[in-house]
């Protein structure tokens, strides 16, 4: 082989490096410039007064978003209240029971159920909850947020489950304890990293969804703690204001978008320390 | 074992009674009462595991119902205008003619404009992270930022896009010299491409560190230079892995609602370039249940939602089953 063929395969090599390190950091760029742009515009917006009011009607500067950090609070918490235990007990269910066939079916529609579009989420949860009560409610947000995360529940949990050594529970069960307690003091302390990260997890994936709540939730201007009543999210919120025509409900737009992204991310970054100090695998 | 100890505990209240008619019965009494603590645990134990098999039920009861729902829903249009539906080219519900082309079409073009933008940044993240710098503080920090662009909530990607994106969308449309609207399927699939790089690269990253060494070593030594390995050896051996990555990103494409529905401006007429506006399955449902007065719109409207749950369903077991043939090997 001539000596220029080798200089000519080595550049293309470089090349090839060059080229995929400056595709890899154009990745990061759009995430810094949504980041910066939003902790620009929301920043001036936000002041105890925005925390603690709710939004004023067009043409009336000021107001805050107080009914949507409590609605998406309250909104969050009955959905992790229905899926964190069905979700645990489903990812027990699935790492103690690994070949039979319901666990087969149960976890392919885990794996549907975690592809499924969250608009879709949204039709089912209106004709499940929605049309029997006659009106939107926040019960029926709650609920579509929870299918919502309950594959990501119980994945996590089979998936931690899945890492524990045998012995743990063999030495569990020679001691005489029955199954249940095996799984409730042993099995499920053990996991508990990782379970929790997993919650963790869904719960940050689930305070940024609009989708299913448009026809559950529907959004409310007004401060309402009634789960039977419509209520108003941070998502929803951002939607409607940033849709809307009025400068003043933009910049109430910004300052949601801000809290919003904050509390999301941090929800993130805070679970990848936990997996990182426990060693959890996800 | 604390309710037995409970149940227990009447027995125990009559205990020194016995106790003074005879030694023996203390024990018989003891025995008696281990027993029953036993049968209690197992009682526990069967409904235990029954509750969890229910369980189980419930997963797959929740995703049939879900489907049956979605049939049910969808009957009326389906009776009503049949298959045609899925190739009508006009949408009118004001003067009831329901044709679903003008969104498949705008969900496809969306969906795969987005995929082949962001294809080659998944795959260099991919490439990246799997084979030139798989550790270090610098590379760690690449691939939580890339995971970070999955968290990032939807409705601000869109509420970014509007203010950000779309404008810079119109100066570009202005200087090639095509309609200048800003929002439209390419605004769309610019924020769709972005939103859909972290799936592909994470599962691609995972894919690329699983190929065996000796393979790399062994075209190393034949001579190779990294850009050889990578091509002859590592993309083969990955390409099934890659492609299910890909595929992921378009399930994700395919059903995202928020982002596209605020940029992509909303019309049902069918697009005439990448340009124009239009509208996906997922934006018009968001944008039109609530205001569907007719049964038949309602209906259509879920037949949309229906047609888009199979789709993203039969895409990502696909992608599932890649994925598992390739860990298993």
């Amino acid at each position: 082989m001539k000596a220029g063929n080798v200089k000519y395969r080595i550049g293309k090599s470089g090349g090839f490096q060059a080229l995929v390190v400056l595709f890899s950091v154009a990745c990061v760029v759009p995430l810094i410039a949504i980041l910066f742009y939003i902790i620009k515009a929301g920043i001036t917006k936000i002041n105890w007064h925005f925390l603690v009011n709710i939004p004023k009607p067009v043409g009336e500067t000021g107001g805050g978003i107080a009914n949507a950090l409590l609605g998406s609070v309250i909104v969050i918490v009955i959905a992790a209240l229905i899926a964190v235990p069905l979700g645990i007990l489903g990812g027990v269910y699935l790492s103690e029971n690994k070949k039979s066939r319901l666990a087969y079916w149960s976890r392919l529609s885990i794996d549907i159920l975690q592809g499924v579009p969250s608009i879709v989420i949204g039709i089912v949860a209106y004709f499940w909850l929605v049309k029997p009560l006659r009106g939107f409610s926040a019960l029926s947000g709650s609920v579509a947020l929870a299918i919502m995360m309950l594959p990501i529940v119980v994945r996590s949990t089979e998936e931690t489950l899945k890492l524990l050594p045998d012995s743990l529970k063999e030495a569990a069960f020679a001691l005489g304890m029955p199954f249940h307690r095996v799984i409730f003091k042993v099995i499920i302390p053990c996991g508990i990293s990782g379970i929790l990260s997993g919650v963790m997890l869904a719960v940050a994936r689930i305070a940024g969804e609009t989708a299913p709540l448009l026809f559950t939730a529907f959004g409310n201007p007004y401060l309402s703690t009634s789960i039977t009543k419509p209520m108003q999210t941070l998502p929803l919120l951002i939607f409607n204001y940033a849709t809307s025509p009025y400068n003043d409900w933009h910049d109430l737009a910004w300052g949601a978008s801000l809290i919003l992204l904050l509390w999301v991310l941090l929800l993130n970054i805070f679970t990848k320390l936990i997996t990182r100090k426990w060693k959890v695998q996800l | 074992m604390d309710t037995s100890v409970e149940n227990g505990s009447v027995t125990r209240s009559d205990l020194p009674l016995r106790v003074i008619n005879s030694g023996k019965s203390m024990i018989a009494v003891n025995a008696r009462q281990k027993i029953r603590r036993s049968f209690n645990q197992i009682r526990a134990e069967n409904i235990f595991k029954r509750s969890l098999v229910i369980i189980g039920l419930i997963m797959v009861v929740l995703v049939l119902g879900i489907l049956l729902t979605l049939v049910i829903q969808s009957l009326p249009s389906i009776k009503s205008l049949g298959l045609k539906y899925l190739w009508g080219r006009v949408w009118d519900p004001v003067q009831d003619i329901y044709g679903a082309w003008p969104f498949l079409l705008g969900t496809l073009l969306t969906s795969f404009l987005a995929l082949l933008i962001s294809i080659p940044f998944s795959i260099s993240v991919a490439i990246f992270l799997g084979e030139y710098y798989p550790k270090g503080w610098l590379p760690n920090l690449l691939k939580n930022t890339v995971e970070l662009i999955a968290a990032v909530p939807s409705v601000i990607y869109g509420f970014w896009g509007l203010a950000v994106l779309v404008p810079i969308v119109r100066n570009f449309e202005t200087h090639i010299g095509v309609e200048p609207v800003g929002v439209g399927i390419f605004s769309s699939s610019l924020i769709l491409a972005v939103m859909i790089i972290p799936y592909a690269a994470s599962l691609g990253r995972s894919m690329i560190q699983m190929v065996p060494s000796p393979l790399k070593e062994g075209a190393y030594s034949l001579g190779a230079t990294r850009w050889e390995v990578i091509r002859s050896v590592i993309l083969p051996y990955t390409k099934s892995g890659l492609f299910a990555g890909i595929l992921l990103s378009l399930g994700r494409a395919l059903g995202e609602t928020m982002a596209v529905t605020m940029v992509i401006g909303n019309t049902s007429l069918i697009p005439k370039n990448i340009f124009s506006p239009g509208n996906t399955m997922a934006s018009v449902i968001a944008n039109e249940f609530t205001e569907a007065d007719k049964p038949v719109y309602l209906s259509a409207l879920i037949e949309l939602g229906l047609v888009l749950f199979l789709v993203t369903v039969v895409i990502n077991l696909i992608g599932k089953k890649i994925i598992d043939r390739f860990t298993n090997e």
